[in-house]
């Protein structure tokens, strides 16, 4: 039976990506937030998933206006890097796992989840610059990936409770699956900030740092938030952080805390991120 | 009728709602055509023949001449959408959001450096003006 080991949470900002493709990152600026994931990549290094479903959100790059899918669930056997209007990120096409992301379709509707399935997708920052992040610059990515994207963009985004909801039912479709395979799920996005208006800028640390404690010692609390809480509090594109809500609920009932990092600014936003594991 | 008093009720902060999009639709799915580059050239060589090519309000084509982001906010757009406008004018995030705000792009930059602005009386309307 497949199993799910381990979960993360990170954010996706576009500017880490760049900061990756042109060789930035031990200038003074982007030097912190990569020291921050400097355990992450060696516990990655050291035993990579078969499999990871990635939680994350496009932002006008495969997706327009056109059709909005609340959760769309990529079911492809490869996924290229999107063009985001500037030439694709020069990393590795991104493989999916179509057996798996088969069953979690089936499983997932059945069990009430109206998903979107997508037999193409092109994959922006918001998947790319986890997977950067984790994994450094290999030639190929040690693991493979099913996209699985929230609309964040047009509000109302899913709610924090639906989100954690869906979560559960991918830890009972991933129990299902009949082979062996080590599955970890990754939340993206977030943390705090505002990217418009003349609130642009905002950064709530106190904010998010009860958010990564609440999400930790009781998901079922933090998926009460109201939208308009995380608008407040945490800027317009804070309210990614829902998704951080569906890595939480299908890593199941404790959890134990491997990682934690937590940097302002990166570009414009605070970066947070979260290493954790099914308790014992 | 949904009740967007709450949404409307945060200062400095456009919510792209259902509604905002269906209003800045064809403003939006203009910027989506600037993500191939023979369109940027096209737009870049005359913006105003360009987007009289698009079934746009008169206000939002001069918001987008003009380069007003917050205007184009107001009549629907969305900055993921008004991104591929600036990223084809050779401007980052940072540097076109500072033009949204009360700083320049270097006070702003310095702003989150120092660790971003403050959510205090910024949470809603009443907060600000207490």
């Amino acid at each position: 039976m497949a199993r799910i080991t381990a979960g993360l949470t990170t954010s996706h900002v576009p500017a880490i990506g760049m900061a990756v493709d042109l060789g930035k990152t031990e200038e003074p600026y982007w030097q912190p937030v990569f020291a921050g994931y400097e355990w992450t990549r060696q516990w990655a290094q050291a035993d990579p998933p078969d499999v990871v479903v990635l939680v994350y959100n496009d932002h006008a790059s495969a997706f327009d206006l056109r059709m909005i899918p609340t959760f769309a669930l990529g079911c492809a056997a490869s996924f290229d890097p999107c063009d985001e209007g500037y030439g694709p990120r020069p990393v590795p096409v991104v493989e999916g796992h179509p057996e798996l992301a088969a069953h979690l379709a089936q499983s997932l509707i059945l069990d009430e989840f109206d998903l979107t399935l997508m037999n193409e997708l092109d994959v922006d920052h918001g998947l790319t610059v986890p997977m950067s992040l984790v994994y450094g610059s290999p030639e190929a990515w040690p693991t493979k990936v099913i996209p699985l994207a929230v609309n964040v963009v047009q509000y109302p985004p899913p709610t924090g409770h639906r989100c954690l909801s869906l979560g559960r039912a991918i830890a009972r479709a991933v129990a299902s699956f009949p082979e062996a395979l080590s599955v970890q799920v990754w939340g993206t996005g977030g943390m705090s900030h505002q990217i418009q208006g003349a609130r642009a800028g905002l950064i709530n640390p106190e904010w998010d740092a009860a958010f990564m404690d609440g999400l930790i010692a009781d998901p079922d609390a933090v998926a009460k938030i109201p939208h308009i809480e995380y608008l407040r509090e945490t800027g317009s594109e804070g309210i990614e952080m829902v998704m951080w809500l569906i890595m939480r609920g299908a890593l199941g009932g404790s959890v134990e805390e491997l990682h934690r990092f937590y940097h302002v600014p990166a570009s414009n936003t605070a970066v947070g991120h979260l290493v954790l594991q099914p308790a014992p | 009728m949904v009740d967007n008093s709450a949404l409307d009720d945060i200062p400095g902060t456009t919510v792209f709602t259902v509604e905002r999009s269906r209003m800045g639709y064809h403003l939006n799915q203009f910027c989506m055509s600037l993500m191939k580059a023979p369109n940027r050239d096209r737009f870049h060589a005359d913006e105003r023949a360009y987007l009289d090519e698009w079934p746009m309000s008169e206000d939002q084509k001069q918001a987008v001449i003009d380069r007003d982001f917050q205007r184009m906010l107001d009549l629907g757009g969305n900055v993921y959408f008004l991104s591929k406008i600036f990223a084809s004018d050779g401007l980052s995030y940072v540097q076109a959001v500072s033009t949204m705000t009360e700083y320049s792009v270097e006070e702003y930059q310095a702003m989150m450096v120092a660790g971003g602005r403050s959510p205090d009386g910024w949470r809603s309307k009443s907060e600000r003006s207490s």
